[in-house]
């Protein structure tokens, strides 16, 4: 175990670098520049600007100085939020969008998971029916049509429900529907397949002969083997969810990362966009190895490598 | 019912209600079990033989269901049970093998938990108790370092291991009945005889009934006492395992006997199979459901279904040609 973790922190250690590598050149390809606004400011002002972030200097040395910077911890300052940090930035967007994500998650899979046995317990009659079509629903409605239908109806026309920021815990009633709808209905739809998978297994059968009741049945002999493909499909979207979404921030006013890290893209808010990418990169691999670890627990067969 | 039969089925239909229509996958069988015998129930592939058995338990698959006859088991009526009454039954009173270990175990459990599991279900064992109880299965059915094997995974485990794990588990709490269900089909040769062997020895040591299931012919003969032969959903014989082999008196029996390879014959005999396919079961013909396939074919078997004719005690068969015979030594001492 202990080698499989270090395996696994030299391996991130190499995807964040490369992530980095790519990132910043791919970024200083595309036209533009951070300090090129609307309002004209001076070609002297520009090369000042420029001179003092060391954007001056040749692509591969500002390559060096930004990774020599970041080896120490130091992400730099932001080229358009002036006098922050990009820490700064992300240490105080990032909770926002995380706690928003989060909360979608548990949603999702609270929700996904019992409707999808449900489901597969029906095979065929209406209650199966129902289920599958909400599913396909919520794997077809766009978030922001779910947003503003949503904010239409319980927002504008009901006035239940606040249709803005995330001051309040009803503020989050919306939000979160938008963002767990995806999730719930896929996550509903790989729990009905692999539960019935499960079902048909010679397993359920040797338990049915040993005299177990149902409930016991399906919740300490099923689950734990159907729910599998829902753990692998959780992981990554977790990370997208933590990461925060722009559409859904944006119509909800949230001020989260996915907000941010789009704005700064727009910006070419540089020192952001690299601050960010890695922070979202290291999260995803985090993520993914703790979804690999739980894999291990939950099915035994499974080998850490 | 009869007080002598641990297992006394009668009669018993039972149809499977499929889109296409319904299947009458038993039509009309009956057998008896004393208590310690071996039965065997033969045939080929589709014949009836496994749902027989797992009606018995209460195991039908949907869209199965019993249309008619009644069956007993150790002073129960299985037809009126409720499915809390069954539960009680399983694992308990009437246990079961499967024919593939590698899938019949849970993957995510240790074997202890799951032959635990058993025992803490019906039994007031506490969880101490139902490990001891567990270690002492595993030494019973031959299982080396029973203390490591229990903290084992099902993965962990060869076939014939794992063959051995379901027998400790089925003979948890000592049940009156055991079913094995062509229990060593997917095993290889020699831990098939393993297997065997043990299920033998363990009858002897707790005195149970065993209903094994197979097509294995030469299986049946070194381990049962009687013997049912099925096709298409009937008994078409049953007898004890000598009358059946020295003496087999249907056609199918007889097709079925020709076709076991014999290692002691010289000559090299060709095998003789059973030609044609079996009935289809949607459509059943109307008289004898083997009557296409069989050599000695009669107008009256594909009008009719024969009854069962007693040749010696408790040899019976299902076949005009006997009932010919009968009729026609009959026939004789009256003239």
């Amino acid at each position: 175990m202990a080698k499989y973790i270090i395996k696994r922190v030299i391996l991130a250690v190499v995807t964040v670098f490369v992530v980095a590598t790519i990132t910043f050149f791919l970024m200083n390809l595309v036209p533009g520049g951070p300090f090129i606004t609307e309002k004209s400011i001076s070609v002297q002002a520009q090369e000042a600007l420029k001179e003092k972030f060391g954007l001056d200097k040749p692509l591969i040395v500002q390559y060096k100085n930004y990774m020599l910077s970041i080896l120490q911890g130091d992400f730099g300052l932001s080229l358009r939020q002036r006098g922050r940090t990009v820490s700064d930035i992300i240490g105080s967007r990032f909770p926002i969008s995380a706690r928003l994500g989060g909360i979608s998650m548990v949603v999702a899979v609270v929700i996904g998971v019992p409707l999808g046995s449900v489901a597969a317990l029906n095979r065929g009659k209406w209650g199966d029916k129902v289920i599958t079509v909400i599913a396909t629903c919520g794997a077809a409605f766009p978030s922001f049509v779910i947003c503003t239908v949503g904010m239409y109806i319980f927002g504008v026309h009901l006035g239940w429900l606040p249709t803005m920021g995330l001051t309040a815990p009803a503020n989050y009633i919306l939000p979160v529907f938008a963002l767990s709808f995806y999730p719930m209905a896929y996550i509903t739809r790989l729990m009905r397949s692999s539960m019935l998978d499960v079902i048909g297994q010679d397993y359920m059968r040797t338990a049915r002969a040993k005299g177990l009741s149902q409930a016991n049945r399906l919740f300490r002999q099923a689950l734990r083997n159907a729910i599998l493909p829902v753990i692998t499909y959780v992981g990554p979207m977790l990370a997208y969810l933590l990461a925060g979404t722009f559409v859904v921030e944006k119509i909800f006013v949230i001020p989260g990362l996915g907000g941010q890290f789009v704005s700064s893209i727009l910006n070419r808010d540089y020192t952001v966009i690299m601050g960010t990418t890695i922070f979202l990169a290291t999260l995803v691999i985090v993520i993914n190895a703790l979804v690999d670890i739980a894999y291990k627990f939950i099915d035994p067969r499974v080998q850490l490598k | 019912m009869n007080n002598d039969y641990l297992v006394d089925i009668q009669d018993e239909r039972l149809s499977f209600f499929t889109p296409a229509g319904e299947v009458k996958a038993l039509g009309g069988v009956s057998m008896y079990v004393r208590e310690g015998e071996v039965l065997g129930i033969v045939g080929e592939s589709g014949s009836g033989k496994s749902v027989t058995a797992y009606s018995l338990m209460g195991l039908t698959a949907h869209p199965g269901k019993l249309v008619g006859g009644d069956l007993y088991f150790n002073g129960h009526h299985i037809n009126g049970m409720n499915e809390r009454e069954m539960r009680k039954m399983r694992g308990n009173e009437v246990s079961i093998i499967f024919q593939d270990p590698m899938t019949s175990l849970n993957p995510v459990y240790t074997i202890g938990r799951q032959i635990r599991e058993v025992i803490l279900l019906h039994t007031d064992k506490n969880r101490q108790q139902a490990n001891d109880r567990a270690r002492e299965l595993l030494r019973l059915v031959g299982i080396n370092e029973p203390d490591k094997r229990l903290k084992q995974y099902p993965h962990e485990l060869s076939g014939g291991m794992r063959q051995r794990v379901m027998i400790a588990i089925a003979l948890a709490c000592e049940p009156k009945l055991l079913i094995a269900d062509e229990p060593t089909t997917a095993l290889d040769v020699t831990i098939q005889a393993q297997i065997l062997e043990l299920m033998m020895d363990l009858k002897k040591q707790l005195n149970m009934s065993i209903i094994l299931i197979t097509h294995d012919l030469g299986v049946v003969a070194g381990m049962c006492d009687r013997i049912a032969v099925m096709y298409a959903g009937k008994v078409v014989e049953s007898g004890t395992t000598d009358e059946i082999f020295y003496n087999p008196s249907h056609e199918y029996t007889k097709g079925l006997l020709q076709s076991v390879p014999n290692l002691n014959d010289r000559d090299h005999k060709r095998l003789v199979p059973i030609e044609g396919l079996p009935v289809d079961m949607l459509n059943p013909p109307a008289g004898c459901p083997f009557a296409p396939r069989c050599r000695s074919c009669m107008k009256i078997c594909l009008e009719r279904m024969p009854e069962y004719t007693q040749l010696e005690g408790a040899h019976y068969s299902a076949c005009w040609l006997l009932d010919k015979a009968k009729f026609e030594s009959q026939g004789k001492a009256q003239s």
